[in-house]
């Protein structure tokens, strides 16, 4: 079976400081990966180099066997590739409804020949909207959401790019218990549908009631990918999380 | 389709309220009312313009004056081949500043926020510079247009032909902003302006749409400035790239409202018209002060502008 995302020796560096190094990681399709590591250890910035916010210096990262190399954010989410944002970052113009049009528009439309007609755009958007349980909300705006409907409004616009790989950065910060467990159920259902996920988390009762498979980053080393719970016996892993 | 339709009534509606308000203007039987006309809708055009970029991308433009002059200053370049008619010579002016725009927004649309507003303003300061030493427009001295008497053929004062086109351009740009606003293309600008960082993760083409809208609002520009050598009959550099029209195509959207196409209008009609009545009974130095004050006032008690204080008031309601 071929890789979905096949990451090799992918590197960055800030100036002298070197946040990702020569990482090495294999998604396949469908599966539902969790990703973690301490602060700073450069989850973020890997999902940034994934996703073309940030270029890397070496390394490559391949979709789907294609390479993304000059590829930039908008033309990797029209191959398939979404990410939600760690801190939600709705357009705070728009409803609720109008904020998912957008990557309908733009990211399913590109692909989508002939485009989606405005009927079958509003159904898109309810359907989505229903998914993640925003439906009586479609004409808020987003500065009346709560924090967990932000979250959902974010996962939501993500999934209306049609993505093949979800990239989830910490979706659920700052969330209680019962919320945290209604977005690993949503996240669960997305990918039931199809979707494959990454899911980049701290709070470990969601990593590991979510992953089939665990990646542990440390000062932009990969130290350790494997089935989570041999991961959380790893020595180094434990190393690095409890210190000695 | 259904948007096809919708746009052509407005467009039909615009053309209406515009026939009427040029029979209205002749009914005045006073060709001040045209001279005067002019100028506002002149601002019509280029608030809703800079509404284009700035209001719906969020990318503010200080260099309105700049795109202006351009436009004004191809007609005298243009006129000095061969006198054309002047709607040639707006498609040429808008040719001119939509490319201009286009070029300015390749080479600094990777700037955000301040950064990009001080470039726009610098691009006005470096064509002035270039303008006042080309000696073929007239450099420093400035250059006559002679402006005929009538139309031939049509009979008609040229001032009232200059108000009619301008009454056009009008039209254009107003049915312009409004068709963006409700295609795919203003969602896309919207999605730009309020975060340019989601926009592209949910697949929007940031920098081609941020050309367009350069393109689009400069190319606006130069047609309101392509008619002016015309309408002012001697054209200087200093008139031509006055601070007036960078500061009124920020202040009009702003009064009025950004997020949409009837906030420039209302904003240019108010601000316009208050400022031609202060010139005549005031002193035509009175305007800016007045544009000033009003902005600082609506920045601080209305910063979404008349339509933004309209909507609060009537969803309380």
């Amino acid at each position: 079976m071929t890789a979905l995302l096949e990451v090799e020796r992918l590197s960055k560096r800030f100036g002298g400081f070197v946040a990702l190094d020569e990482i090495n990681l294999s998604v396949a399709a469908g599966e539902r990966v969790g990703l973690i590591g301490p602060n700073g250890s450069g989850k973020s910035t890997l999902v940034n180099c994934l996703c073309g916010t940030l270029d890397n210096e070496a390394g490559t990262v391949r979709f789907e066997g294609r390479d993304l190399a000059g590829q930039s954010a908008h033309q990797r989410t029209r191959l398939g590739m979404a990410r939600s944002f760690q801190l939600p970052r709705p357009f705070a113009s728009m409803t609720v409804a109008d904020n998912l049009k957008i990557p309908l528009f733009y990211a399913v439309n590109a692909r989508h020949t002939p485009a989606l007609t405005e009927p079958e755009v509003a159904a898109r958007c309810e359907e989505l909207l229903a998914l993640v349980g925003l439906l009586d909300r479609a004409w808020r705006f987003p500065r009346d959401l709560t924090q967990i409907d932000m979250r959902k409004l974010e996962l939501a616009r993500a999934m209306a790019t049609g993505p093949k790989l979800l990239i989830a950065d910490e979706a659920m910060a700052g969330l209680s218990n019962t919320e945290v467990d209604d977005i690993v159920a949503l996240l669960i259902r997305l990918n039931e549908r199809g979707t494959t996920v990454i899911l980049i988390e701290h709070i470990m009762r969601a990593v590991m009631s979510f992953s089939q498979r665990l990646v542990v980053l440390v000062s932009g080393k990969k130290i350790a990918d494997g089935h989570p719970d041999d991961v959380m016996r790893d020595a180094e892993v434990e190393r690095a999380y409890l210190g000695q | 389709m259904n948007s096809v339709v919708r746009s052509a009534s407005f467009i039909l509606a615009c053309a209406i309220v515009a026939a009427g308000a040029f029979v209205g203007a002749r009914a005045a039987g006073n060709d001040y009312v045209f001279f005067a006309g002019y100028t506002v809708l002149q601002f019509v055009v280029l608030a809703t313009a800079w509404n284009i970029l700035g209001g719906y991308t969020g990318y503010v433009n200080f260099g309105s004056a700049a795109f202006f002059a351009l436009g004004a200053y191809a007609t005298v370049f243009f006129h000095k081949f061969y006198p054309l008619p002047v709607p040639v010579l707006v498609v040429m002016g808008a040719a001119v500043s939509g490319l201009v725009g286009l070029g300015m927004g390749y080479l600094t649309l990777r700037l955000r926020g301040a950064f990009f507003a001080i470039a726009t303003l610098a691009l006005a300061v470096v064509l002035q510079t270039l303008v006042v030493n080309w000696n073929y427009v007239g450099g420093a001295r400035g250059a006559y247009v002679i402006r005929p008497a009538e139309v031939e053929g049509l009979s008609l004062p040229y001032v009232q032909y200059l108000f009619l086109v301008m009454l056009a351009l009008a039209v254009v740009a107003i049915a312009t902003a409004r068709i963006i606003e409700h295609s795919r293309l203003g969602y896309g600008f919207a999605a730009i302006r309020d975060d340019e960082l989601a926009a592209e993760a949910s697949g929007v083409p940031t920098l081609r749409l941020k050309l367009i809208a350069t393109t689009l609002s400069g190319a606006l520009m130069g047609m309101a400035g392509a008619p002016f050598p015309y309408y002012i009959g001697y054209l200087q550099p200093s008139s031509a790239f006055a601070l007036e029209y960078a500061v009124n195509s920020i202040a009009m959207p702003m009064i009025g409202g950004t997020t949409s196409w009837i906030g420039p209008l209302v904003g240019a009609l108010l601000l316009g018209t208050l400022q031609q009545i202060t010139t005549v009974t005031i002193s035509s130095a009175v305007n800016l002060l007045i544009v000033g004050v009003l902005l600082v006032g609506f920045v601080i008690l209305a910063p979404n502008g008349l339509i933004g204080l309209w909507r609060r008031v009537s969803v309380k309601r």
